[in-house]
């Protein structure tokens, strides 16, 4: 399965996880504490240039991401123009744009191994106190693993379905998906106690 | 707690499957997708907590950078937009949907939609409303008023999540973890 990292290499790549989100954090708070737009203005500018500068296909990417906000953006739009608060609605997108603009260039930008690192570093602190945290890296690795199996599983259930009727299956697919998931759960428990269960 | 662990895993890679089935949009470009009705199935399938933390599985895969909500949308973008109520809300709703499953004192089909209705619609919305007013600085009514277009989308899940869940137990007795 394909993560949202970018694969072209940019020198933000190589900066630390943890670095990357901690200033992310840092530098949402402060988006989320300014209140005149013309900083907002430039701290976007700015961003836009970076994005620029680490190159054409990250800028195209960035762009794509930011489509789900769209709707709101348009309703922002119409909401100001009709109170006539336009400073307010300019402060309030603004906002908007540069932070799910700078959280995705740190998904785009850290390989997903470097960000399960950090999250290990996160929760060591946990595993000292005594929190099973081997626990959740096998629940990540079996989550991940049985996504692409699952899915083949539906499609399976898809053709069965289409051979024996000419409707489309709708919610009533919902049935044998789910039962799918909790046999495949009965199995990997059963395979996890065969070798020496979980930890 | 193989068993537990199994179940959590397996039900988080559910909920990510269920955002690739297609999907129908409505205005405001928020997806009614069976992706939210697998939240709820966490819950009044597999209980309060293991729904809960099935969820929360969940998110932690959209945030360490997999494209899995519905929409290919993913990363920690999606924690940053007007939505982000809606995403923080997605484990307390589960475990919401799978407490009233496992407590109520009726048939499974009527308590899982009961559940649903608690956890996938009033608390859900309990956390997104706020979260869209704060996001787009509106007033809770007003945000209150943005979302209601979702409203007739949601209870048909509901509907759709206790009969599923009534299915699955006449089909399988015992195969509900949240009532055994």
């Amino acid at each position: 399965m394909l993560t949202l990292t970018s694969p072209v290499e940019t020198p933000l790549h190589r900066w630390p996880a943890g670095l990357k989100l901690a200033l992310l954090c840092a530098a949402t708070i402060l988006l989320f504490r300014m209140t005149t737009p013309l900083p907002l203005a430039a701290i976007a500018t700015a961003l836009a240039a970076l994005h620029l500068l680490l190159g054409r296909s990250i800028a195209a990417t960035a762009l794509r991401q930011l489509r789900p906000l769209w709707p709101f953006l348009a309703l922002l739009a119409l909401w100001h123009g009709w109170t006539g608060d336009l400073a307010q609605g300019a402060i309030i997108a603004l906002r908007l744009i540069t932070a799910m603009a700078l959280a995705n260039l740190v998904t785009m930008t850290t390989r997903l191994s470097d960000m399960l690192a950090a999250l290990d570093h996160l929760t060591a602190p946990l595993a000292r106190s005594g929190l099973p945290t081997r626990r959740l890296t096998l629940a990540i690795a079996l989550a991940l693993r049985f996504i692409p199996v699952l899915s083949d599983r539906i499609d399976t259930i898809r053709a069965a379905w289409a051979a024996r009727s000419p409707r489309r299956p709708g919610w009533r697919i919902l049935i044998p998906a789910a039962l799918a998931a909790l046999d495949e759960a009965d199995h990997v428990a059963e395979s996890l106690r065969a070798r020496g269960g979980a930890g | 707690m193989e068993r537990s662990l199994s179940h959590i895993a397996l039900f988080a890679a559910l909920i990510a499957v269920l955002g690739f089935v297609p999907q129908i949009m409505l205005p405001f470009g928020v997806p009614i997708t069976a992706q939210s009705l697998g939240i709820m199935l966490c819950g009044t399938v597999l209980g309060a907590r293991r729904g809960a933390l099935a969820v929360l599985l969940f998110l932690l895969l959209v945030a360490i950078g997999l494209p899995l909500l519905s929409g290919g949308r993913g990363g920690l973008g999606v924690f940053a937009s007007p939505t982000v109520g809606f995403l923080l809300g997605f484990p307390v709703a589960a475990f919401v949907a799978g407490l009233i499953t496992e407590k109520a004192p009726l048939p499974v089909g009527w308590a899982a939609g009961i559940g649903a209705f608690a956890g996938g619609v009033v608390t859900l919305y309990a956390f997104g409303i706020p979260g869209l007013a704060l996001m787009l600085d509106k007033t809770l009514t007003e945000a209150a008023l943005m979302v209601t277009a979702f409203l007739p989308g949601d209870l048909i899940k509901v509907a759709l999540a206790g009969l599923v869940t009534h299915s699955l137990a006449r089909m399988r007795p015992g195969v509900l973890l949240s009532r055994n």
